[in-house]
């Protein structure tokens, strides 16, 4: 049965409805991987054996009961775990932050409720950067996550639990969030298949807010057949998300088993995405997988995004601006972390945040104050707003000529502990070649394309026009199927 | 454009974070090194172009005048810091 | 010259109508006023974490009716924006609201000032008026010395409507108010409860020499009465005057007026901590309000006041001062149509009287709106239609009035009928009853004929008291005269 931990989800729903295996026995592997492995990694953060068990025992019910019948989805049974940015109902969600260590939900976000309904047993809340800011998973209230591929490096972040976890094969997939590369780089950094999808595709509601216009939840896997199958249960409208968007529902799976669709294809690689900036192992293993492509009957062409360059600084503007406004609402006042010695209200105010947000948030909480406040609004913020213009006519440019865009993920391998954390702007410039897409609201994933330095993972990612998705996938998936960088796992794991 | 100590205290005071003396000059470093950074846009000629603040370009969808919540206040009071008689406390508030 | 004549007083009001929605602006909570603490406080009024807000498409309805009703622009795309301050009765530490493209702007309302021959119109010029979300309570009250909060209001639908500094006393300022508190129930905006804080204003207010550039201006908060609003500017523009003819400047500040001393007080809150660094919700996206729309709540608007008072004035031939008078609110023009209907238009003038007089001192007197009058329109026709055919007097009319107040009988001829009041009006039993009361009263007759004319008059009283009233007053003093004269 161990070998089940290794299987994609496809074969799990397989073996689940074959009654190989039972959603509890699933569980159970994976809950006692998570017992013996996990506190060399921390990628969980909330666990809670009874609840788990008791929604995989409702999930076989589901398949005994409604047996061959098709109202039942290939997820339900298969295990998965939340990034702890989500609220569910009855479950601690704290988003790595001090201010909501007791804060227990009460409701279920918009995708942890589809999830559920599809029938997917919680595995428990995954670790991650504060408030989803960071690239390194190093501010979280709960300790850093290790990178199971090297415990002495980072696993990415912001969704470093989520990514540690797959890895280690603590769980068969999990959710994440991406505001300026959250799913991605990790995914990258971790040696998986993430994505983020269009902005407005999964609905943002019951998600802690980081950065609004930015923020898109999406899925994290090993392979991108396995995302399909998440996001197919992940997306999808929410009258309850002003900027959920009325489209029809989507196959994300429906290219898949085609064969040979990548005939044709017309693959456009920036020029600035290929620049200095980026480590000569990460550029070699992105060529190979581009080598690779050429194989499988696609063409590349170079594209030019002339503006991505100030994407990090933008996004500097942008996203603090929303995150000083978004977490305002941490006041101590209905809920989260209030400090026990006070004067008076406005002491009250100042101290819960100071002493509930760790460095890295109250640095974000600051700029965006600044960038807002009087005088300095046109200077920063709007003319942050602007060059986000000019970001998205870029790649409406390009895809004029190209159908997908490919590049790094991320300009490195995954780095120690400690290599960065010390200046915030070196941190940021981690997240430079994925930062424009969240600009853009286009969607964009991270597939593993081999190994670098150290015999760390690097991710190839991949960037496609809005609603495109599907096509994605199904580009990141032809690629899997003549590779296995997405099934290897770190040794010593297994 | 670079700060000064007076100008930390103030935003740290808009923002409600509590700041040591220590902490206002190492946050002035820190947010000078950030500034710096970000002051790379100041040189990107934009007029006439307009500001992007979301990401996709839809308008806003109205919702039917219908009311669809209930009561949870305990619910919602049981992860409070302090209530009293369905109220939320706070320190006194001066007009 | 007097130290009013130096002196130009300038005010301009912010007005928060709260808008008769049955949700909130931005979730589905109850805005039903008066429950218990909290229990209309939903995840998104508390704002737990990752909660969202959805526009109420009403609010958006309200907002176009009163932008037609007031000759406003309505933007075809508006925004709206987060105003950022902390305070505990604001949950999200943002009030949205709209700032750089509000819903509706420009227009203005005509209000009347004064009556009679020395009555004037002004026209107030409205800057504009755009949806926000209302903030919870703050209740002071003591709690082991702390403050509680209820968040029920969170949320509550508002028209937040600023005009220009167009008003030169707290007169004109008063008589905005009530022009707009009249015209957002008219239009079935906001049901003006004052008491409940459904309709609340604020005043800026400042003071200069005419001529001069604008003065600093201090902002009066929450004025919810019309009484209150004129005694806080007028207690203002004095103190201003008085601070600067004493050398003193005016520092911007927000006051608070206190109902029982009739002083303005600052508000003990720092105002050099504010900056609300507006920017667009990033979690709502543009408001877009096409002319199909438009058009759409235009047709369903009810006739304007303005247009009304017009239209009485031109085919009814009503003074501008009944017109308005009848025009106040919605139910009193429906209760003079209905009235008018049924007298016949010839007896507008009459029916108007009717209404603004016995009618309008009956209810004040008994505490009732037009609405709940135990006398119905129809009803009051038939009194004035039988005036005008000569059926009963005036004065029999007011107890044909009280009778039918008190619910006895269903209409006037049925009163008139069963209570014998029928005006006499056949000359002869009317000249028998001159004759008996003159052969009764030689004293006034006496006096009469040496030149006292008004003499006449205990005559024609006595005459009436014979006939309990029924006589025809004018027929009795014209026979009286004409025999008398004889």
């Amino acid at each position: 049965m161990s070998e089940l931990i290794n299987s994609s989800l496809r074969e799990l729903s397989a073996a689940l409805a074959a009654k190989k295996v039972s959603a509890v026995e699933l569980a159970a592997l994976f809950l006692d991987r998570i017992e013996r492995l996990n506190p060399g990694l921390n990628a969980f953060i909330a666990l809670d054996r009874d609840k788990t068990l008791a929604q995989a025992q409702a999930a076989d019910e589901t398949r005994r009961v409604g047996a061959g019948a098709p109202a039942i989805s290939p997820l339900c049974g298969i295990p998965l775990a939340h990034k702890d940015i989500f609220c569910t109902r009855g479950w601690r969600t704290s988003c790595g932050s001090k201010m909501l260590e007791n804060f227990v939900a009460p409701y279920d976000a918009h995708v942890v409720e589809k999830l559920a309904g599809a029938g997917m047993v919680m595995l428990g809340k995954l670790n991650m950067d504060e408030f989803a800011m960071g690239s390194s998973n190093e501010s979280s209230y709960f300790g850093p996550v290790k990178n199971p591929w090297d415990i002495s490096c980072v696993p990415g972040g912001s969704s470093g639990g989520s990514a540690a976890a797959i890895a280690a094969r603590l769980t068969p997939a999990a959710t994440g969030t991406d505001t300026g590369g959250s799913i991605r780089q990790p995914a990258a950094l971790c040696g998986l298949t993430g994505l983020k999808p269009t902005y407005g595709a999964v609905s943002r509601y019951g998600m802690i807010a980081f950065a609004s216009s930015l923020d898109q939840a999406g899925p994290m896997a090993k392979s991108a057949e396995d995302c399909a199958l998440l996001l197919n249960a992940m997306a999808g409208f929410d009258a309850r998300d002003s900027t959920s968007l009325e489209r029809p529902a989507e196959d994300y799976t429906r290219d898949l088993d085609q064969p040979a669709a990548l005939q044709g294809l017309r693959i456009g690689l920036p020029r600035e995405f290929f620049g200095a900036g980026m480590d000569e192992d990460v550029r070699a293993a992105v060529e190979a997988a581009l080598a690779e492509y050429r194989k499988l009957g696609a063409t590349t062409v170079e594209v030019q995004l002339p503006n991505s360059g100030l994407s990090v600084p933008a996004y500097y503007v942008i996203a603090p601006a929303e995150a000083s406004s978004n977490l305002s609402r941490f006041d101590g006042v209905r809920y989260g972390y209030r400090a026990p010695d006070y004067a008076d209200l406005a002491e009250m105010y100042s101290r819960s945040r100071a002493q509930g947000f760790g460095a890295e948030v109250k640095r974000r909480i600051l700029i965006g104050t600044y960038v807002l406040s009087h005088g300095y609004y046109d200077a920063y913020y709007l003319q942050a707003q602007k060059i986000r213009r000019l970001i998205a006519a870029d790649f409406k440019a390009a895809f004029q000529q190209c159908d997908v865009i490919m590049g790094p993920t991320s300009p490195s391998v995954a780095f120690a502990f400690g290599a960065k954390s010390a200046d915030p702007v070196q941190m940021y410039l981690s997240d430079i070649y994925t930062i424009s897409t969240n600009l853009a609201g286009l969607p964009g994933m991270s597939l593993p394309c081999g190994f670098g330095r150290n015999n760390m993972p690097v991710g190839l990612q991949i960037i496609g026009n809005l609603f495109d998705e599907a096509r994605m996938l199904n580009v990141a998936h032809k690629y899997q199927q003549v590779t296995d960088w997405h099934t290897r796992m770190p040794e010593g794991l297994k | 454009m670079s700060l000064n100590l007076e100008d930390v205290s103030r935003i740290a005071l808009l923002s409600r974070i509590e700041l040591s003396a220590a902490e206002r000059a190492s946050t002035r470093d820190q947010l000078n090194d950030i500034l710096g950074f970000i002051e790379q846009l100041q040189a990107v000629d934009t007029a006439g172009i307009e500001p992007m603040a979301h990401a996709v370009d839809v308008v806003q969808r109205l919702r039917a005048d219908v009311v669809t919540e209930t009561d949870r206040r305990a619910d919602f009071q049981a992860v409070a810091p302090e209530t009293e008689a369905g109220l939320y406390l706070v320190p006194r508030v001066v007009e | 010259m007097t130290r009013a004549a130096q002196w130009e007083v300038v005010i301009g009001l912010e007005t928060h109508a709260q808008l008769q929605t049955r949700s909130k602006i931005f979730s589905g909570s109850s805005i039903a006023f008066g429950a218990e603490p909290n229990v209309q406080a939903s995840a998104v009024d508390i704002a737990l974490p990752g909660v969202l807000p959805v526009l109420n498409r009403e609010a958006v309805v309200c907002a176009i009716k009163f932008g037609l009703a007031v000759g406003a622009t309505i933007a075809p795309r508006s925004v709206f924006a987060r105003k950022n301050y902390f305070y505990p009765d604001l949950p999200k530490g943002y009030q949205i609201s709209q700032f750089e493209i509000p819903v509706v702007s420009g227009g203005g309302l005509a209000i009347r000032l004064g009556a009679g021959d020395t009555a004037s119109e002004k026209f107030v010029h409205l800057t504009r008026a755009h949806l926000e979300e209302d903030a919870g309570k703050s209740l002071h009250e003591d709690f082991h010395g702390r403050t509680g909060i209820d968040l029920n209001r969170a949320g509550t639908p508002l028209l937040e409507i600023v005009t220009e500094p167009d008003m030169r006393s707290s007169a004109e300022a008063v008589a905005y108010a009530r022009a707009l508190h009249a015209l957002v129930q008219w239009i079935g905006i906001c049901d003006g409860n004052m008491q409940e804080g459904s309709f609340r204003c604020d005043a800026n207010v400042s003071v200069r020499r005419p001529g001069e550039p604008l003065g600093t201006r201090r902002e009066i908060k929450n004025l919810n009465s019309f009484r209150f609003m004129q005694q806080a500017i007028d207690f203002e523009v004095q103190w201003q005057i008085a601070e600067i003819e004493e050398g003193r400047a005016i520092r911007q500040a927000t006051v608070l007026f206190d109902p029982d001393t009739g002083e303005t007080r600052s508000m003990r809150t720092k105002e050099d901590a504010h900056d609300y660094r507006y920017f667009p919700d990033p979690d709502l996206l543009p408001l877009e309000i096409k002319a199909d729309w438009i058009d759409e709540v235009k047709s369903g608007l009810p006739e304007l006041p303005q247009a009304m008072q017009q239209r009485f004035q031109s085919e009814l031939g009503l003074s501008p001062y009944d017109a308005a008078a009848l025009t106040a609110s919605r139910e009193m023009a429906a209760y003079f149509e209905a009235a008018l209907e049924s007298a016949g238009r010839e007896n507008a003038k009459p029916v108007a009287n009717w209404i603004m007089g016995e009618l309008s001192a009956r209810l004040n007197k008994e505490g009732l709106e037009i609405a709940a009058a135990p006398l119905s329109a129809p009803q009051l026709a038939g009194i004035v239609r039988r005036i005008a055919d000569n059926t009963i007097s005036n004065k029999i009319a007011r107890d044909v009035f009280d009778a039918l107040w008190a619910g006895d009988g269903k209409d006037a001829d049925a009163v008139i009928s069963a209570r014998g009041w029928k005006q006499i009006t056949d000359t002869g039993a009317i000249e028998a009853l001159v004759d008996e009361v003159l052969a009764a009263n030689q004293k006034s007759v006496d006096e009469y004929r040496a030149g006292k004319e008004k003499a006449v008059n205990a005559l024609v009283g006595q005459a009436m008291k014979a006939t309990r009233g029924k006589a025809n007053p004018q027929q009795v003093t014209d026979l009286l005269k004409k025999k008398l004269g004889a």
